[in-house]
């Protein structure tokens, strides 16, 4: 009991200096661990519950998504707290779970050789990835935008507007592809997003493309220069991956998610994390069935 | 197979960027080669020292580590827009970051390779020339360089070549070149894999084949009997 005050004292003290510091930090949503929650005997849910234990892959280089802050023990972000959500939907504490980074190439691999037991990694649902790996959701649905500096952001609203502009993502996505293909741009191909943040920032490219889920991250961190512009120009539906073939897990993420939807701590995590860079919390997208 | 075909046009662009890139860097690599060679060689020891800081500091680091720090140091120091342009051909900061890069790093190695053909010239030529009367930079210039370049070319060869797929590495720092286009065609058309990296990779056998062809006519045409 007393170790549970002090973890709230401690995180409304973090909160606050947060606030104070006006974004930096994602703060965490008040999750309610299940009390001995009923699974059917022999189901994946039932063999974690039992463990106290899981293990989760996340990214650990999107702000705002799933993102491990220099120092810190543990990642935060949207997908970390939905994260949370479902263990503690299985009786897991937080201690229980373990967060295991995973890069776009190896969610799969790991998905199906069992070194991770769910992955919320900025997962999109595709139906190529859906013949390997179950995928339940979507929990948040996105899509392709823009960042630009903030005094570019009336000159740049539109992909059209980018035509013969520098636009960097990471070498070999189909963003940037996207990007050339259809709307003319310079590519300007890095390894990672946050370096093609740098590059923004010191003026050489004109603009960063991806997701805006992980666009917002980064505003986010940058609220003064940085500014996520225009409607998304594709849709991604990010989905919990599972191994391939346990409907009943598919099942429970989807129910677990929906409870969440509904008694606003889906919107709670969003404002925590997403939300920081001042967008408006949006409607919960409608999830898949798992039949 | 199909796919090779089709975007033919983007490979083509790629490779000529990595063509480009080629004959810059290695353009430059070899003059700053041969000046620290020259260091390296001279009779003024601060000379001496810093072309051995120069190959120990480039030749011990990273390629990688080279184009990173090139690449966020340069443009946060206010050089974001080192871009330029040759007729209708234009280049990005990027490029030139990236291709300075090549270059700072190759010179290490081309510096190396002129040494040992420098210290290859027996010790005679250089004291013949002193003897009718020639300073140092004219004795190293009309008579141990010429014969120096002739023992180097082999090695020389091998480190363009080795020059040519190190352009690879800037798919990564912003410059959209052979390998990049090849990362880019593989996520897009997964089922032609091998198709896509066979055809990438036939294409730098082309660039390897024509700079040793370079190499060897070279050689050939300033062999002398021995």
């Amino acid at each position: 009991m007393r170790f549970t005050k002090t973890k709230a004292v401690i995180a409304a003290v973090g909160l606050s200096l947060s606030l104070a510091a006006c974004g930096g930090d994602g703060g965490e949503t008040d999750v309610e661990v299940a009390d001995n929650p009923e699974f059917e005997a022999g189901s994946t849910m039932a063999e974690l519950s039992e463990s106290g234990e899981i293990v989760i892959g996340v990214k650990y280089d999107q702000p705002g998504i799933g993102f491990l802050e220099p120092g810190a023990d543990a990642p935060k972000g949207f997908d970390i707290e939905m994260g949370r959500i479902l263990a503690a939907g299985l009786g897991i504490e937080d201690d229980g779970i373990e967060w295991k980074e995973t890069v776009s190439d190896n969610r799969e691999p790991y998905l199906q050789n069992g070194t991770v037991d769910i992955v919320i990694a900025s997962y999109s649902i595709t139906d190529e990835r859906r013949q390997v790996v179950g995928q339940a959701g979507p929990y948040y649905v996105t899509g392709q935008q823009l960042l630009v500096r903030e005094e570019d952001k009336e000159k740049i609203t539109t992909p059209e507007d980018t035509e013969g502009l520098k636009v960097c993502s990471v070498t070999g996505s189909t963003s940037l592809q996207r990007m050339v293909d259809e709307y003319g741009a310079d590519p300007v191909p890095f390894s990672t997003y946050s370096e093609c943040v740098d590059q923004l920032l010191n003026g050489t490219v004109d603009a960063v493309t991806t997701d805006g889920a992980i666009l917002l991250g980064y505003a986010a961190e940058n609220p003064d220069e940085l500014e996520v512009v225009g409607e998304p120009f594709s849709e991604e539906r990010y989905g919990v991956g599972f191994e391939k073939g346990d409907t009943a897990m598919c099942e429970y993420i989807t129910e677990t998610l929906q409870t969440a939807m509904d008694d606003g701590t889906w919107a709670e995590a969003f404002e925590a994390t997403l939300g920081e860079s001042g967008v408006e919390t949006p409607e919960p997208p409608t999830m898949d069935s798992c039949a | 197979m199909d796919t090779l075909i089709q975007e033919f046009p983007q490979i083509r662009n790629g490779f000529y960027t990595t063509v480009w890139l080629l004959l810059f860097s290695g353009l430059i690599s070899t003059v700053i080669g041969t000046v620290l060679a020259s260091f390296r060689v001279s009779p003024v020891a601060s000379l001496r020292a810093l072309g051995t800081g120069y190959v120990n500091t480039f030749r011990n680091t990273p390629l990688v580590l080279v184009l990173a720090l090139a690449i966020s140091v340069i443009p946060t120091l206010g050089f974001n827009n080192l871009g330029f342009s040759i007729g209708i051909r234009d280049f990005t900061t990027f490029f030139t970051v990236a291709m300075l890069g090549l270059s700072f790093y190759t010179a290490a190695f081309v510096c190396e390779a002129i040494r040992s053909g420098v210290n290859s010239v027996s010790a005679g030529q250089a004291e013949a020339a002193r003897s009718v009367g020639m300073g140092f930079g004219q004795s190293l210039r009309l008579v141990v360089l010429p014969q120096a370049f002739r023992a180097v070319i082999p090695p020389l060869t091998s480190i363009y070549i080795a020059l040519a797929k190190n352009t690879s590495v800037v798919a990564i720092f912003g410059v959209p070149e052979a390998a990049y286009v090849m990362r880019k065609l593989s996520n897009q058309f997964t089922s032609d894999l091998w198709a896509i990296f066979i055809g990438i990779a036939l294409g730098y056998v082309v660039i390897v084949m024509v700079i040793s062809a370079i190499g060897t006519l070279l050689e050939r045409k300033l062999a002398v009997a021995a």
